[in-house]
């Protein structure tokens, strides 16, 4: 039988971590809202990930293991320090109007990227958050849980409240385009 | 079901996190029912939205270019095990010189046997190919020697034990052709020498546990052969793997 390579060598921290580069950016982005704050962001991630790669568990998420560094070096950062009870915020029933025409229907109709992108800038952090790791960096539920360190439980509530969020803030955008007419 | 209930779960469905039977249900029920078929469309479009909205951001080239060099192994941090073993035997080969000169004549035999070990170790860990018979199975590795070496040896069953047997290799010490096993045991390789003992070639060593410049060697002798274990691995790990070794006989 063949023996597989059970070691993870140094070199390969750069083959493993460089096709995140573009993403983890983009997250740094939205995180931060600001491009030096994510390319700093970023950095630090890559140097941190780089010091500590020679403990990461061979055979545990390595995508999730880069996310969860950016996370937590933003949420120690002076940006993210002010994030940080946004972020880790206790799930509350959002107190958001009741829907009566659905945004994805409008959306069909009037599919407008800067209007999502502005909303997503609007919504929570913490439901920014979810939605991009899910719907763009397209995490599994049980991904989302490793790089968040939260339940299973609180990913699917947290995402079904951050959709709604935004359904919410894009309905209010395309009525007010409306009355602006 | 009625729609009301499946609606709640098509959230679920479309994010793929369904359990595959309520998934193949809801699937049927959305071939069958119009106005549950328009939800999942509508919710369909709106996750591409976001998903297209949400990749927004580019990296700038410099960026890119600054991370990347940061990342790539630097001419020490990035070298391979091997390499940094290949450190190691050097300094050990240095430290073994300066050893030799303060020991007596008997003690400089054993070190000199030590460190050819220890080199044989190392220099087998650098190569690019270590071992001549890659395998874990010892009924593969066992009688890959015959022929190749003038005696047979026992190997222990591994199963259920830290150790995994990486491979084989035949050994030269002292003109004596040998087995030079070598066993992982988490990050670490230990070499397992296997030679003849002939007394007269084969300086005295004594049976048990040695630290040779941080180095962990055990040995013994048993049937007319001697064994050796060495490598950076614990004592403890050594150890075991010794006692393993002792119990196939």
């Amino acid at each position: 039988m063949e023996v597989p390579d059970q070691r993870l060598p140094a070199a390969t921290f750069e083959d493993l971590a460089m096709p995140l580069f573009d993403q983890l950016y983009n997250f740094a982005h939205w995180l931060t809202q600001d491009t030096a704050e994510a390319e700093d962001l970023v950095q630090e991630t890559y140097a941190k990930a780089l010091r500590g790669f020679p403990s990461f568990q061979l055979g545990t998420n390595f995508r999730a293991w880069m996310y969860r560094i950016l996370r937590n070096s933003f949420l120690s950062s002076r940006t993210g320090l002010k994030a940080t009870v946004i972020l880790d915020a206790e799930e509350q029933e959002d107190a958001l109007p009741k829907e009566t025409t659905t945004p994805e229907s409008l959306l069909l109709e009037q599919a407008n990227r800067e209007m999502v992108q502005q909303a997503l800038g609007e919504v929570p952090a913490h439901h920014r958050e979810i939605l991009l790791l899910f719907e763009v960096e397209e995490m599994s539920y049980q991904e989302i849980s490793e790089t968040l360190v939260i339940p299973i439980g609180t990913v699917m509530s947290r995402l079904s409240r951050a959709r709604k969020a935004l359904r919410s803030v894009l309905q209010q955008k395309l009525a007010g385009g409306r009355h602006g007419m | 079901m009625a729609c009301e209930e499946w609606g709640s779960k098509l959230d679920l469905y479309l994010d793929g996190e369904l359990p595959a039977a309520e998934a193949s249900a809801l699937g049927l029920h959305l071939r069958s029912c119009s106005a549950c078929a328009s939800d999942a469309l509508e919710r369909v479009q709106f996750k591409r939205s976001v998903q297209i909205a949400g990749r927004r951001y580019a990296p700038s080239a410099q960026l890119r270019d600054k991370i990347a060099k940061d990342s790539a192994p630097a001419p020490l941090v990035g070298l391979r095990w091997w390499r940094w073993a290949a450190v190691a035997a050097l300094a050990l080969i240095v430290a073994a010189g300066a050893l030799y000169t303060s020991l007596g004549r008997e003690n400089a035999q054993r070190q000199r046997l030590y460190s050819e070990l220890a080199d044989l170790h190392v220099a087998t860990l650098a190569s690019v190919a270590p071992v001549d018979v890659v395998s874990s199975d010892r009924h593969t590795v066992k009688p890959w020697f015959q022929g190749r070496i003038p005696f047979t040896f026992n190997l222990p069953e591994l199963q259920g034990s830290e150790f995994s047997l990486v491979g084989g290799r035949v050994a030269y010490v002292q003109q004596s052709a040998g087995a030079h096993l070598i066993f992982q045991v988490r990050q670490h390789k230990i070499s397992v020498f296997i030679f003849p003992e002939r007394g007269a070639e084969m300086p005295s060593l004594a049976t048990g546990p040695v630290n040779q410049l941080s180095f962990n060697v055990e040995s013994w002798t048993r049937n007319g052969l001697r064994y050796f274990v060495i490598g950076d691995a614990s004592p403890d790990d050594i150890r075991a793997l010794s006692k393993l070794l002792r119990s196939a006989g």
